[in-house]
């Protein structure tokens, strides 16, 4: 193995099952997830509604409401120390001081009866003993450094009175406030116009070469992944289903799910050429509910044989860095 | 040259903000900006635009679901902002518009069968309760559901299917002219694709035209024959889908162009930036509206006077005064 | 690869697709799915036996208990109850089971009609208004304004003072003061949904499925009653239990100031009225009077709570 990484990986997740009991069942969101995340590397998490990559990203800050959320299994290992086991006092100090995250929908995080500056301050607050003055000022620093113009008459801004794009950066600048060593980004581009998904691309680009921190991209959209991040894992039914380097996924996708994946979208970069139809996965995303046995993808697969259904395939790395969990390879 | 199978002149959408204690008119939002382009039969045009282009309420002013401020629009030879009672009621048989939300754009409370077949009670399409099953049930079928989903409820569907049934309710009259507003962009990408192929397979066996409204610009140069990009109000550039895309005339379209991310990690572009964000529609810049964030603007020129849409070439127009 | 299509896919005859069909073991209609989370609420399930229990007796336990509700006895004043009675006696030894039943008949009826004059009124008040908008709007607002600030119980006191008499002529002295409570209850009751309606209105009618009704040719009425009064209803029903239970409520307390049903004619707030001066020597006749009023209005307000649960519309949208 070539990239054998040399001290222990920043984040560690095996096989992670995060469970949601409803009235039809157990959902079965998260069931069996495997990845790493090294110091100051841009892993990307792709999948399409429902693949649990969101809820992977929850589970590792302990976001979800439990109940009916459980973690029945794995671990979560943040820098060789288990998270899953960490009561709630001991997470919070976790949170946003070690590791931060983002949202996709910022209005909904931001508390709309306090001012910017007054939120930013009072997570600066919680994890380093300054006063309200020098958080404050703490603030306005952070809202320069995530380009916001004039941050010092904006840090009084209620979040009402910035634009979509504007509070994603306040959001930013509240989640590295504490300096993390990783960022989660859960979809933080997918409510924004599409000039200004490129502005927050590029500022989350510029504040990791900043702060040298990790992040974690979620999203569902190819096109962020390809230029966003180094390395991709791509989920699918809660379950990890090709892993690799952005190249080797772009040139050579192994799992037929990520295939399809990428041939489903139609490409402007290619618009020159003839156009063809696009092709489209068959079916639906299978229900978490009961989900069926062996291989997640079976039924919509074009390769599928009888034997995909025996038994759920495991991830295996058929190049170095490469690793996919199909029976073909 | 034929006849264009629509035709919109000038049109013009003001929303008035009311306020005060009289609830008067205080300010107003301008939507559309007098926007003009024509559509063929047969063919899709894409609209283009970020939020607050105007491009959906665009849309909705051509189908009269809105109210547009001033301006034509002129369907088959008669003029959409005229008409009244009985031939209103005519012209929805031949316009439709599908949704971009799934879960809001059917009633919760109705079967699916009455969902498709209320059209044909309100036009009086069938002859029979015998007859508007039938025609449910063939409806069903071409968007490639199936007769046992008559009368299941939409939550019993995901996106995908709800949006097949969106668009099977809009076949129900036999349409010439769809509205398509944002109709992929809440499914997920696998789902997307099925969708979009069957739009075109529609098109080629109902003879469609399509006013193909998004903000993904990958999915309207897939689906578009000619595309019109919009920003606050205006068109400011329409051309077919691949000059607009090979050869961008205006600084914002390229803009655009370069803003979306291409599922090809080591594809070099050029990255054009811009600053800022879309300008209040209340308040919306003078001259061209594009100058405030423009990478090649020149003032005083583009601050001061509105540039008007100008033929470069065959089928290709542009609203700008350095490159027009 | 053609042996690893499951059934469950139908082929896509325009794109040439599969499509996934859901393979769901029941129907789920909307209705279903309600009395599925109404269930789910015990408190509500239990208040609704306790009410139908309540609805039945009044119903058929006059039928069974056939004892007159005026059968005078001077030797049985004012006791407690016993196998004879039940209940106990009231201080003219009429059997107080009896009259519960028959008083019970009226205090319900009196709080599902007044409900019904309410809702009906409040639903088409607040439903023209919210297709009107404009000055028909402002002026019906402006109506359930005035209607909200008014003194309620002196007005009450007035109409009933004022039309009792007259009513009584015309229909006669049950029915004549049945219609008067009902209306002047109803009456005073419709604004809250009204402007339930109205708020409910405004947001139905910016949905897509309403715009696309329209976009199909629906005209307004075909709209309002097909699209924007079924998802607008669940916040109504709520409502009006509630307003049975503040229908219930308003009754005894007419009847308590001597204003409600003529002496002769029991309902539960009327007994109630009655027990007053005996509460020391015979407080069961109190208790029973004012047991009834509160499990009723009590159980109503939880079937309520349920209905909220169960016909929650953001569940169901």
């Amino acid at each position: 193995m070539a990239g054998e990484p040399m001290t222990e990986p920043l984040l560690a997740i095996h096989s992670l099952k995060t469970h949601f009991r409803t009235d039809d069942g157990m959902v079965r969101a998260v069931d069996g997830v495997d990845l790493t995340i090294e110091r100051g590397e841009a892993l990307g998490v792709v999948g399409e509604s429902g693949c649990g990559k969101s809820v992977t990203a929850l589970t590792v800050l302990k976001l979800i409401q439990m109940p009916p959320g459980r973690i029945v299994d794995g671990q979560i290992l943040w820098q060789g120390r288990d998270l899953v086991s960490l009561d709630m006092g001991e997470m919070r100090k976790i949170r946003s001081k070690e590791i931060g995250i983002i949202f996709q929908e910022p209005m909904t995080s931001l508390n709309p009866v306090y001012t910017v500056g007054e939120q930013i301050a009072e997570v600066v607050r919680q994890h380093e003993p300054l006063t309200r003055r020098e958080a404050m000022d703490k603030a306005v620093e952070m809202l320069r450094l995530v380009h916001i113009p004039t941050p010092e008459r904006r840090v009084h801004d209620y979040p009402h009175q910035f634009s979509g794009g504007m509070r994603q950066r306040v959001m930013i600048a509240m989640a590295l406030s504490c300096n993390p060593q990783l960022l989660i980004a859960d979809e933080p581009t997918t409510a924004l116009d599409v000039t200004i998904q490129a502005q927050i691309l590029d500022l989350l680009e510029e504040m990791k070469e900043r702060f040298g921190m990790a992040i974690m991209l979620i999203t569902h959209d190819m096109g962020v992944i390809a230029e966003s991040v180094q390395r991709v894992v791509v989920m699918y039914a809660g379950r990890v289903v090709e892993e690799a380097s952005v190249d080797q996924l772009f040139d050579r996708p192994l799992h037929p799910y990520t295939q399809g994946l990428i041939r489903s979208i139609p490409r402007i970069d290619l618009a020159a050429e003839k156009k063809s139809r696009l092709e489209a996965i068959a079916g639906v995303v299978p229900s978490l509910l009961d989900p069926p046995a062996g291989c997640r993808f079976a039924e919509r697969c074009a390769f599928a044989t009888p034997e995909c259904t025996n038994a759920m395939p495991e991830l295996r790395e058929i190049e170095p860095g490469h690793r996919v969990a199909c029976i073909q390879y | 040259m034929p006849q264009p199978l629509l035709q919109v002149k000038d049109l013009v959408k003001n929303f008035g903000l009311k306020g005060g204690i009289l609830g008067r008119t205080v300010s107003e939002v301008h939507a559309v900006d007098e926007v003009s382009f024509y559509l063929n039969v047969g063919e899709t045009l894409g609209l283009v635009g970020e939020s607050g282009s105007g491009k959906s309420t665009t849309g909705r002013c051509v189908l009269r679901l809105i109210e547009p401020t001033a301006g034509e629009i002129w369907f088959e030879g008669k003029n959409v902002t005229e008409l009244s009672g009985k031939e209103l009621a005519a012209l929805r048989r031949d316009m439709q518009i599908i949704f971009q939300d799934p879960y809001a754009s059917l009633n919760p409370r109705m079967t699916v069968g009455a969902i498709i077949g209320e059209a044909l009670v309100i036009h009086n399409l069938a002859k029979n309760r015998r007859e508007l099953h039938d025609r449910v049930v063939e409806l069903l079928e071409t968007v490639g559901l199936g007769a046992d989903h008559m009368r299941r409820y939409p939550h019993e569907f995901s996106g995908g299917q709800r949006q097949r049934i969106g668009i099977a309710r809009a076949l129900a009259v036999s349409p010439k002219l769809i509205v398509c507003d944002e109709p992929v962009s809440a499914l997920d990408v696998s789902i997307q694709a099925q969708v979009i192929n069957l739009l075109e397979d529609l098109q080629e066996q109902f003879d469609l035209t399509y006013l193909f409204i998004a903000h993904d610009l990958s999915v309207v140069e897939h689906i578009s024959t000619r595309v019109a990009v919009m920003y606050l109000g205006r068109i400011v550039e329409i051309a077919s889908a691949r000059d607009l895309y090979a050869r961008p005339l205006h600084p914002y379209t390229e803009a655009l162009l370069s803003a979306v991310p291409i599922p090809a990690p080591r594809a070099k572009r050029e990255r054009i930036r811009l600053q800022g964000e879309v300008p209040n529609p209340i308040h919306p810049p003078t001259g061209c509206h594009f100058h405030t964030r423009c990478p090649i603007r020149q003032l005083p020129l583009c601050s001061t006077e509105k540039p008007e849409l100008r033929k470069t070439a065959e089928g290709h127009s542009v609203a700008c005064h350095l490159r027009g | 690869m053609a042996g690893s299509t499951p059934a469950s896919l139908t082929v896509d005859p325009a794109t040439g697709v599969p499509v996934a069909v859901k393979a769901k073991p029941k129907r789920v209609t909307p209705g279903r799915e309600a009395w599925r989370r109404f269930r789910r609420h015990r408190l509500a399930v239990a208040s609704a036996v306790i009410l139908s229990v309540m609805i039945l007796a009044v119903l058929f336990g006059p039928l069974v208990w056939r004892v007159q509700i005026n059968e005078i006895d001077f030797s049985a004043m004012l006791e407690g109850p016993s196998l004879a009675h039940p209940l106990g006696t009231d201080d003219l030894g009429q059997d107080l089971l009896a009259r519960m039943l028959y008083g019970g008949r009226i205090s319900l009826a009196v709080g599902l009609t007044a409900m019904a004059v309410a809702v009906i009124v409040g639903t088409i008040v607040g439903a023209i208004a919210g297709v009107s908008r404009g000055s028909v709007d402002a002026g019906l607002m402006w109506l359930t304004d005035l209607f909200l600030s008014l003194p309620q119980v002196p007005l009450l006191l007035l109409i009933i003072y004022l039309f009792r008499d007259s009513l009584k002529e015309i229909a006669g002295p049950e029915v004549g003061m049945f219609i008067l409570i009902v209306v002047v209850i109803g009456g005073f009751r419709w604004m809250p949904v009204a402007r339930l309606v109205r708020a409910q209105f405004f947001s139905l009618r910016e949905k897509e499925f309403v715009e696309a009704a329209r976009a199909l040719g629906a005209s307004t009425p075909r709209q309002v009653i097909r699209h924007i009064l079924p998802n607008a209803l669940g916040p109504v029903i709520v409502a009006g239990t509630i307003d049975v239970a503040a229908a219930i409520i308003t009754e005894s307390t007419l009847s308590f100031l001597g204003l409600g049903f003529p002496p002769d004619i029991p309902t539960w707030g009327r007994i109630l009225y009655d027990a007053k001066d005996y509460l020391d020597i015979a407080p069961h006749w109190a208790m029973f009077a004012g047991g009834a009023i509160f499990l009723a209005v009590l159980t109503i307000n939880y079937i309520g709570d349920g209905l909220r649960d169960a016909l929650d519309p953001r569940r169901v949208l």
